[in-house]
């Protein structure tokens, strides 16, 4: 006989939680629970007191004056790059540009990439896609002429290899795939990915947007081109996010947009542009999340990446089976290799109405098509309700959500 | 002279006072929604489906002896139940009042409050095309 898996939360999983005020708010006089955190986690004490010191103590325009205090914000904005170039074990902080977040990234580098190709060229994505990684390709494929192609998926949520394989050739001149599924909790294989596409010439870019919460990251060890992420999800400030490049290829790159910062001389008879990283980063940064952002990698490492891992495991493990128990649900995405997302649908209802029922008992949950319209057509579904799990989540939490969708179905049916 | 839309909108309000807490309040929205009239199939297509819903909804208007008759669907229950008391005070009347009614009693039972932002844009886009019609036939009959 088998005996059960031992999962366990972490221990201090309490004082986790005090380190984050908006857990304790009440939602219609119900204590929340906030499960949607592949949509934006919440922020620690830590990152918002960096903000307001940052503020209060520290803030000036940086790269600019000869004063003391456009120093001192300078140090503390190219400190949060070095921060985050050791985030993603990076070479050079030349290779780290600050963005608005993963959408923003992948703009970016769609855009600039643009010149590199031409009619009957291939961009290579996946059918399990957010739209981010969609539809700035489609703009470039539309000014290029270049082709996109869609990788399928297995029924269990995972990533066809093998439709991979067939897929990929030497038209392919991009691929572009998303490291951990938003709305499957689905981990590509994105170090095998890299290094196939490597050996017909393509260029990659990883969608890092839901890796990020969950742990250390190795643009190295993965051996991909581009690595895009936002803060956001990883217990940083909204606005906040990188793009990793490697620097042969940034240099390379023609400038993304142009004015104040990301220039070397202007002269109206031409201008010539500033080295990296401040080529791709024109105009005033958005320097307190870049500094919220850094606190957050600091806080993170201050729990430890291995109890996030740990934590997080565990809630996927305590949710997937209590989940299970309830007749008429059917989990969306079952890849053997899975982050900390539950996708769901409950039989005879409308996801939008468990989310809505949810909503009432202070239980926050996603519900809808998660912005993967196409992954979903691929699936024939409407969508579906997903609770996605940070680290300071309790596996009573998840009873209060399987208790919510017993209730959800006991009035909808 | 008070608009009948409105009339049917304060007696929806008083209906809802009498719910003890918002259980009682989505069972009788899902009742609702079951009971709700259900469009004919072949309307339920792209050009009556109402944008900004995260469920679909779907809208039927037709002209009967100048009063514009309401008939919708939605694939959520809930949605359906709201789309019921909008049926409920909009379809059958006259589409001067309905371009004039004021319909605040979705405030005042609390549906804009409950619902999530984006099915409360739903709501609200539901809600605009019902008088989208309303003003259209209007503008019709100032023509003819």
């Amino acid at each position: 006989m088998n005996t059960p898996t031992q999962i366990a939360e972490l221990t201090d999983v309490n004082s986790i939680r005090a380190q984050f005020p908006i857990l304790e708010r009440q939602i219609y006089g119900q204590k929340l629970v906030y499960l949607d955190n592949a949509a934006s986690s919440q922020k620690p004490l830590a990152v918002m007191n960096s903000i307001q010191e940052y503020y209060s103590k520290y803030h000036s325009n940086v790269h600019r004056g000869v004063h003391h205090l456009s120093q001192v914000a300078t140090d503390l904005f190219e400190a949060s790059r070095e921060r985050m170039r050791v985030f993603v074990n990076a070479a050079s902080s030349r290779e780290i540009i600050f963005t608005k977040g993963t959408t923003d990234g992948i703009n970016l580098v769609a855009y600039c990439l643009r010149n590199r190709l031409k009619a009957g060229d291939e961009i290579l994505i996946s059918e399990m896609e957010h739209h981010s990684n969609i539809v700035p390709w489609q703009m470039t494929a539309s000014a290029t002429g270049a082709k996109i192609v869609v990788v399928k998926i297995s029924p269990d949520g995972s990533l066809d290899l093998n439709d991979f394989d067939q897929k990929l050739s030497k038209r392919t001149k991009i691929v572009s795939i998303v490291h951990i599924s938003n709305a499957l909790g689905t981990i590509n294989p994105a170090a095998s990915i890299c290094e196939k596409a490597r050996k017909f010439g393509a260029l990659t870019l990883i969608d890092g947007a839901q890796a990020a919460p969950h742990g250390t990251i190795d643009v190295q060890a993965i051996g991909c081109d581009f690595y895009v992420l936002s803060g956001h999800k990883m217990y940083g400030p909204t606005g906040s996010g990188i793009l990793y490049g490697r620097e042969e290829l940034l240099n390379e790159m023609p400038p993304y947009q142009g004015g104040g910062e990301m220039i070397a001389e202007v002269r109206f008879d031409g201008t010539t542009y500033n080295e990296l990283p401040f080529k791709f980063e024109a105009g005033t940064p958005n320097i307190e999340s870049a500094i919220g952002l850094k606190a957050a990698a600091d806080y993170m490492e201050s729990i430890g990446f291995e109890n996030i891992a740990q934590q997080e495991s565990a809630l996927l493990q305590y949710a997937t089976e209590s989940l299970s128990e309830i007749d008429g649900l059917r989990l969306v995405g079952t890849a053997n290799e899975k982050a900390s997302v539950v996708s769901f649908l409950v039989d005879g209802t409308h996801p939008s109405d468990v989310g809505t029922i949810l909503d009432q008992l202070g239980i926050a949950v996603r519900t809808g098509h998660h912005c993967t319209q196409p992954l979903m057509r691929v699936l024939g579904i409407p969508g579906t309700v997903r609770a996605s799990f940070a680290v300071y989540n309790t596996f009573e939490e998840i009873d209060f959500l399987v208790a919510g969708i017993r209730r959800a179905q006991k009035m909808l049916n | 002279m008070t608009n009948p839309i409105d009339v049917i909108g304060s007696e929806i309000q008083a209906e809802f006072e009498m719910f003890g807490d918002w259980m009682e309040k989505y069972e009788y929205l899902i009742e609702l929604g079951k009971s709700l009239p259900i469009i004919a199939e072949t309307y339920k297509d792209e050009a009556h489906l109402i944008k900004g819903c995260q469920s679909r909804v779907w809208l039927h208007a037709e002209l009967q002896k100048g009063k514009i008759d309401f008939t919708a669907d939605s694939d959520a229950i809930i949605t359906k139940g709201i789309i019921a008391l909008m049926v409920r005070a909009l379809s059958g009347q006259n589409p001067k009042d309905i371009v004039t009614s004021k319909l605040d009693f979705i405030d005042q039972i609390g549906l804009k409050e409950h619902l999530s932002p984006t099915r409360s844009n739903g709501l609200v886009s539901m809600i605009k095309q019902m008088k989208y019609y309303a003003i259209a036939i209007e503008s019709q009959n100032v023509r003819s």
